[in-house]
């Protein structure tokens, strides 16, 4: 049996196939766009073209998780995102853990005890603060490729300091920076360390900190900042960008097996 | 959600209290008083008054999601959008001329208030709010200013507000031309405790395991404690709906069909999502057992003996004007009586002052009574403060939670 976690997320939409042993046979990620159940369907195709596998999808038993979790014609369940990327995570490091996930929309701060059951969880404010999209949209507001801000964080020497919440009050702060010729790189790791702050606000962490989302997939140095303010090593995942689709596929194998 | 029998009564109830109040108000008799949901309404009603709450008009206005369209006039004239959207709404309704009324009673509009009476104890919007109509109506505006945030009541607050309550009486009897009648208030209040009696009475059957109804249900019977307190219409109502909720314990019946989970709704309803989150709530097998709100119109500690003292109680005791420690403690009341295994906080925008997430009681609870919470984001009425699909994701995510303790 092979067993398929899609994770239908706000920007990107994931599907990783698993085999019995737990083993990764093959995944894909694609834009989530407007059509989200077509998506689910090619990303499904381009997994498994991935892992050179011709089997029916009937074969295949999926969970499926994220915004779009109820939109996925071949799903055999559905799970939230907080279960699946708590799942993931534990499935890495299965200790007493707290997850941050910074995701497209929405950031979640997830506490988990050493079995890996969830102690509790926290979802940022209706706000873009902290999220991939305000990244993206501060990358629009500089006139950079997205794909660019965490090289130039990496330059810093000196990040600009930005005080507000809201993501409209961040531009105009930044508007200000380049008014005042700071360096581009000092605003991105300002805005970088402006994403750390809104999710350090969420909630206490535990002493074990894992990190994860897609926004951290591309941008790794936002795990630096972290460590950084911290003062301890924060733990990613082998697939940050694939954890919630990864427990899917758990949940999957789990409530499939023998059946 | 289930029907009730009782719910013809109900609108029966509902339809003549708006009906006689359109009437008073074209023939200016008896006269209207406004009062605020915790405002003294037994005085209004003992002097004859009809009584008339805008908060159960903006409940309406949240329940028809009007209120969202009316809010932005409000806010055009300065009343800024955090501020309680109750009163946003309907001052909008006012200035657009539109009230839900119309379509469920053919009332072309709000009756007319011959006096405004508010009391602080919830909060300072409502003065605020009516402080709009004296103004814009020219009507007599009185109050009582309560004490807020208090832990332990001593005679001193009871007796200061009692003070208050009765020098209210010299404008009510120059409104209405007629004197105070002493017998007739106390009657009031000794209807207004029995309504209060019968209404605890009815949210317990829902310590039953299953619960035969939900705080969505008592969201809609309450109303009758809201707005006709101190009738005999209201005390016959809960002598009619108690008998039906017990009939169902004693016939299994549950709210929620297969009821796996019990929870504790703290804050405001979102009224225009009620039935949404009844539903999403009850595929999960879960029920919302009891509710601060709902509770909120228990005034048994009113006493005909002693009307004024006892007034001054039920309205300072009350759970919105205590301080934490007492809110704390009450809660942990409700949860040996109620048995639920999680609290889901509402952080109402525009209602700070029924809020009770965010001085950090959700984590000091979740500890001291060993159960998870959630808060989630809303609003009571501006919907535009709420995202549907956050909350329903927060709230599958916290019964996966609970199924995995
Ligand atoms: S307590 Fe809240 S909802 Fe009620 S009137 Fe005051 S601000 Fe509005």
């Amino acid at each position: 049996m092979i067993y398929a976690g899609v994770d239908v997320g706000s920007s990107t939409t994931k599907v990783v196939l698993m085999g019995q042993e737990k083993n990764l046979l093959g995944w894909s990620v694609q834009r989530s766009g407007t059509d989200f159940a077509a998506v689910a369907e090619a990303c499904l195709k381009q997994a498994l073209r991935q892992a050179g596998l011709a089997v029916n999808p009937k074969e295949i038993k999926t969970i499926s998780t994220g915004y779009g979790r109820k939109n996925v014609g071949y799903t055999d369940g559905d799970k939230t995102e907080i279960s699946c990327h708590a799942r993931g995570c534990y499935y890495y490091f299965p200790e007493a853990i707290t997850i941050i996930d910074i995701g497209g929309q929405d950031n979640k701060v997830i506490q988990l005890d050493e079995k890996g059951r969830r102690i509790n969880f926290k979802m940022n404010r209706k706000c873009a603060a902290g999220t991939g999209a305000f990244l993206e949209e501060m990358a629009l507001r500089l006139n950079i490729p997205l794909e660019d801000l965490n090289d130039l964080a990496r330059q810093s020497r000196e990040a600009v300091e930005l005080g507000s919440f809201c993501t409209v009050f961040t531009a105009t702060e930044v508007l200000e920076k380049i008014r005042h010729g700071k360096k581009v790189a000092d605003i991105v790791k300002g805005l970088f360390l402006s994403v750390i702050k809104r999710v350090l606000e969420m909630d206490l962490l535990s002493e074990h900190v894992v990190i994860t989302g897609g926004v951290v997939a591309y941008n790794p140095y936002l795990k630096v900042i972290l460590e950084e303010h911290l003062h301890r090593p924060v733990w990613v995942p082998r697939y940050p960008q694939l954890t919630g689709a990864i427990g899917a596929a758990l949940f999957a194998r789990e409530t499939f097996t023998n059946k | 959600m289930k029907e009730f029998q009782s719910s013809k009564l109900l609108k029966k109830i509902m339809a003549d209290h708006f009906l006689d109040m359109d009437r008073a108000a074209k023939e200016g008799n008896p006269k209207i008083a406004w009062c605020t949901s915790v405002g003294p309404a037994e005085l209004l009603r003992g002097m004859g008054f009809l009584v008339y709450f805008p908060e159960n008009h903006g409940a309406m206005l949240g329940a028809t999601r009007m209120a969202t369209d009316f809010i932005p006039s409000t806010n055009a004239l300065g009343y800024s959008p955090d501020i309680c959207s109750y009163l946003t709404c309907d001052i909008g309704s006012y200035l657009k001329k539109t009230t839900p009324l119309q379509k469920a009673y053919g009332i072309q509009s709000v009756p007319k208030p011959d006096v405004l009476v508010y009391n602080t104890n919830q909060c300072r919007d409502v003065k605020d709010w009516f402080s709009w109509y004296a103004r814009e109506l020219k009507v007599p505006l009185i109050g009582v200013h309560s004490f807020r945030n208090i832990g332990t009541i001593t005679q001193y607050e009871i007796q200061d507000i009692a003070e208050q309550i009765k020098g209210l009486i010299p404008t009510l009897e120059a409104v209405s031309g007629r004197k105070f009648d002493m017998d007739r208030f106390k009657e009031t209040v000794r209807l207004s405790r029995d309504c209060s009696r019968l209404w605890r009475a009815t949210l317990e059957t829902a310590a039953a395991v299953p619960s035969p109804w939900t705080f969505f249900d008592a969201t809609i019977h309450m109303a009758p404690a809201v707005v006709a307190r101190g009738t005999q219409e209201a005390v016959d109502y809960y002598q009619t709906l108690i008998p039906e909720l017990k009939q169902r314990i004693a016939d299994g019946v549950a709210a929620v069909d297969g009821e796996r989970h019990r929870l504790y709704w703290e804050g405001m309803p979102i009224w225009g999502k009620l039935r949404p989150l009844s539903e999403l709530l009850a595929s999960l097998k879960t029920c919302v057992v009891a509710s601060t709100y709902c509770n909120s119109w228990i005034f048994d500690q009113l006493d005909p003996d002693e009307p004024f003292e006892s007034m001054g109680r039920a309205y300072t005791e009350l759970f919105i004007v205590r301080d934490e420690a007492y809110k704390e403690r009450y809660i942990e009341s409700c949860h040996q009586l109620f048995k639920f295994d999680g609290i889901l906080f509402h952080d109402a925008k525009t209602c700070p002052n029924n809020s009770n997430n965010r001085y950090g009681m959700p984590e000091r609870l979740a500890k001291k009574l060993g159960l998870s919470t959630l808060t989630i984001n809303g609003d009571l009425c501006d919907l535009r403060c709420y995202s549907e699909e956050q909350a329903k994701t927060q709230i599958e995510a916290f019964i996966e939670q609970l199924e995995e303790r």
